[in-house]
């Protein structure tokens, strides 16, 4: 009965889309407040609605109800409470469901924060959203809907694969969902403003909030992605061009382009019509993500859940949406000339180019993702893109984004002075320069990678420090005057040096990582580096829905303790599927990350060791970014005038 | 099933699958000389396993990809270089093995799609800004004067 409840209830949120859409787009196009105003009713009612058919999933899964096919085919009693939980959306329906929740959410917030936005912007967007509601509501019930039953429910469900029961499922696909469908504000903001054929200061304030806020989700959601799959995988890497990795990092890299473009709008009420052009763009992306994810049309070690014929119809909703509203965007764009002028070189400029690299080689990701089938259907020849493809590919692009940066970011506006900002930045390129040389007389035979990377990961990370430090002025109390600077300022300087951080750790990983393959007899040891290990014991250990082959593993530095691992090889039997759970001592300059293999024939255990290092430093680049995002976010412009229809005020610092 | 049958079963299962699985590159693969040892890496990073997902047969725990990892050892210990190693497996697996397509023929488009857009892109952006940096024209006579009522209120 309960579980009709959701099913009703998911049913009557496809209708009140409908209505969502319909109604305000006709009110708005014909100049009535009545249907403008169903809007916001309607998205807080569809999102009531999606939020009581996922809490029905939820317990349904919770409570173990196999009469419902998604919980037979994905759960079982003797799974712990928390993957009963997180395994509502661990496969395709229930992900979906959750895919659509935040959807609504969105919605939602945008239709009861949104009181100052105007009545016809606001029903316009509301209805845009609503739009995209529908379709994937539709999607849900027609074809993938959770609450189908089975006729017989068997005895007890067929579990969940092993590789997602582990507390990151928790986090990553809410987080990414909350990225992937935040953009669709934007989007949703683009496409409004085409209908009204008109874009200006204020809207670009309304959208940059949701893009930002779309974007440190993305930022965390990809980030907690790749730490799961260092831990989990036992590959020891972190980021393997998978291409469900790369539908994530699409939009990843056109959100981090429009948050950048909105701020030219926003201040100099140029690049307008690029900056609609990438919004579409970066939810288009989006879709594009959740249609290779979904369909499994590309082949990937993440596509626990997909299903060819449903490709179709999300590939119908991705033509539909992306196809409309860069058909709208080719009839409407024209009107839409920018007002601001600006000098080749200037941060308008600069800005320009950090927009083109990020499009250029978000393009270059999904040219190698999609190369492989495109191959395939239209010539007939099979072949691979990979890891080292789009290391090739790729890395100029973010190379060229940190060379530019520092430099850029400190340009004024208009007309900037290039001469002038690379004098104030010599401190920090002596710095780089220096680190650069440090690592390259220490490191002995090895890839130049490394040190490239140190000297850029510093330019970026002082050049961030440098601009801050210069908006004190040139006298006076500065390190007060450091504390009262706007939030945007601080955001800016945490979110870039954030970047350097990631790119310090980045090279550090590729340049000099550790790696030992080798056979260990309980009690004996083997050098890692600079570590020695210890392989004290291996013993069997039975968990709650697995067995686990337990290796406990004493790892030293110089003769001190360092730490005591735990790696382990499990056996889930109801999947009987293996997995490995590698054990990892965090230190602050490099992880210990050690795998047991399997017993040998002439007796011992096959190890596998590895020295990661800067491993921390990756996961912790990534939440300074994000933490610049939220920073940003939380500026005063934000929080006092979101909205306001009014010029932006003279002498708002840049970003 | 009791519990504890349930357990029993599982570690049966252990022991079978575990004969089975070969995870990754193994101790026995390993060559003695690090420096072909280091090649065999670097070639095994860019060998796709023929049945898995995406992954590199240095990841991959198919049997067929340890005896990929251990033909291409047979090749270096062989003498062949890098290059020579990657042609024979391609010729025997295809070039579907090969995560770096090869830049022939439709492969092209792929490896130069990124520097073509860049340079296009660019270049329309460097002529749009042109454009629009051009020096405005000069305040008309009757815009000067609004300029000069303005500037007085």
């Amino acid at each position: 009965m309960i579980v009709e409840l959701g099913h009703f209830a998911l049913i009557l949120a496809l209708t009140v889309a409908v209505v969502q859409t319909v109604l305000p787009l006709w009110g708005a196009q014909r100049d009535n407040p009545a249907l403008m105003a169903v809007a916001a009713p309607a998205a807080v009612a569809q999102f009531a609605l999606v939020a009581l058919a996922f809490g029905v999933l939820t317990w349904a899964f919770v409570v173990s109800d196999f009469s419902l096919a998604v919980v037979a085919n994905n759960s079982h009693t003797l799974k712990p409470m928390l993957y009963k939980v997180t395994g509502v959306w661990g496969n395709h329906e229930g992900s979906l469901l959750l895919w659509v929740l935040i959807l609504a959410l969105f919605g939602a917030v945008a239709a009861i924060f949104g009181t100052s936005l105007p009545a016809r912007l606001r029903a316009r967007v509301l209805a845009v959203q609503g739009s995209i509601g529908a379709a994937f509501l539709a999607f849900l019930v027609f074809t993938s809907n959770p609450f189908w039953r089975l006729v017989t429910p068997p005895l007890d469900g067929a579990d969940m694969n092993p590789l997602l029961q582990d507390p990151g499922l928790a986090f990553h696909p809410p987080f990414l969902y909350l990225g992937y469908v935040g953009l669709s504000m934007a989007f949703s903001f683009a496409v409004a403003a085409l209908i009204e054929g008109r874009v200006d200061a204020a809207w670009a304030r309304w959208v940059r909030p949701w893009t930002l806020t779309a974007w440190v989700f993305l930022t965390i959601g990809i980030a907690l992605g790749s730490w799961w799959a260092y831990y989990e995988l036992g590959w020891g890497g972190f980021w393997f061009w998978d291409p469900v990795e790369n539908a994530s990092f699409m939009p990843w890299l056109f959100a981090a382009a429009l948050l950048h473009s909105a701020i030219v709008v926003e201040k100099r009420e140029s690049l307008k019509s690029w900056t609609i052009l990438l919004a579409i763009l970066a939810f288009g992306f989006s879709l594009l993500g959740t249609f290779l994810v979904r369909s499994g049309v590309i082949t990937s070690v993440h596509s626990f859940a997909s299903d060819p014929t449903r490709g179709v119809f999300i590939l119908g909703l991705l033509a539909f949406f992306t196809g409309g509203a860069l058909t709208l965007f080719a009839l409407r764009a024209g009107s839409m000339e920018g007002k601001g002028v600006f000098a080749l070189i200037s941060r308008e400029s600069a800005l320009v180019a950090n927009n083109i690299l990020l499009a250029v080689s978000a393009m270059v990701v999904f040219i190698g993702t999609i190369w492989p089938l495109a191959a395939e259907l239209l010539i007939g020849r099979t072949v691979s893109v990979g890891e080292p493809f789009f290391n090739a590919t790729f890395t100029p692009f973010f190379v060229a984004l940190a060379v530019i940066l520092p430099a850029g970011a400190m340009l004024a506006w208009k007309r900037g002075d290039l001469p002038r900002a690379l004098r104030q930045l010599v401190p920090a390129l002596l710095l780089a320069g220096a680190f650069a040389a440090l690592a390259f007389a220490l490191q002995t035979g090895r890839s130049a990678l490394g040190p490239i990377g140190l000297f850029l990961g510093t330019w970026v990370i002082f050049g961030a420090v440098t601009d801050l430090w210069l908006r004190t002025g040139r006298s006076g109390n500065r390190l007060s005057r450091l504390s009262r600077l706007p939030r945007a300022d601080w955001g800016k300087a945490t979110a870039h040096s954030g970047l350097g951080v990631v790119i310090l750790a980045v090279a550090a990983l590729h340049a000099w990582k550790i790696e030992v393959v080798t056979v260990v007899d309980t009690g004996g040891s083997f050098s890692l580096g600079a570590y020695d290990v210890l392989l004290k014991e291996v013993k069997q250990v039975a968990g709650p829905n697995y067995v686990s082959t337990t290796a406990e593993m004493v790892v030293t530095k110089g003769g001190a303790d360092f730490a005591t691992l735990y790696p382990e090889k499990r056996v889930y039997p109801v999947q009987a599927m293996p997995t490995t759970e590698a054990a990892i001592g965090y230190g602050p300059f490099a992880d210990v990350y050690l795998v047991i293999g399997d017993p040998q024939a002439g007796g011992g255990w096959a190890v596998r060791g590895y020295v990661e290092p800067m491993a921390n430093w990756l996961w912790a680049g990534a939440a300074l970014m994000a933490l610049g995002g939220i920073l940003s976010l939380s500026d005063r412009r934000y929080r006092v005038a979101a909205g306001a229809r009014r010029a932006v005020p003279q002498g708002v610092p840049a970003e | 099933m009791s519990r504890r049958g349930a357990k029993r079963l599982a570690l049966a299962l252990v022991l079978i699958l575990a004969a089975g699985a070969a995870p990754a590159v193994q101790p026995d693969e390993i060559l003695a000389d690090p420096a072909l040892e280091a090649r065999a890496r670097e070639i095994g990073r860019e060998i796709r396993c023929p049945v898995c997902q995406g992954e590199s047969i240095d990841d991959s725990n198919a049997p067929i990809s340890r005896d990929l990892r251990i033909i291409l050892r047979e090749r270096l210990v062989a003498g062949d270089t890098n290059d020579e190693v990657i042609d024979y497996l391609v010729d025997r697996y295809g070039e579907f093995i090969l995560f770096k397509p090869r830049a022939t023929g439709a492969n092209w488009i792929l490896w130069l799609a990124g520097p073509v857009m860049l340079v296009a892109a660019g270049g329309v952006a460097v002529l749009a800004l042109r454009r629009k940096s051009a020096p405005e024209p000069a305040l008309s006579p009757e815009e000067q004067a609004r300029l000069a009522e303005l500037m007085r209120e």
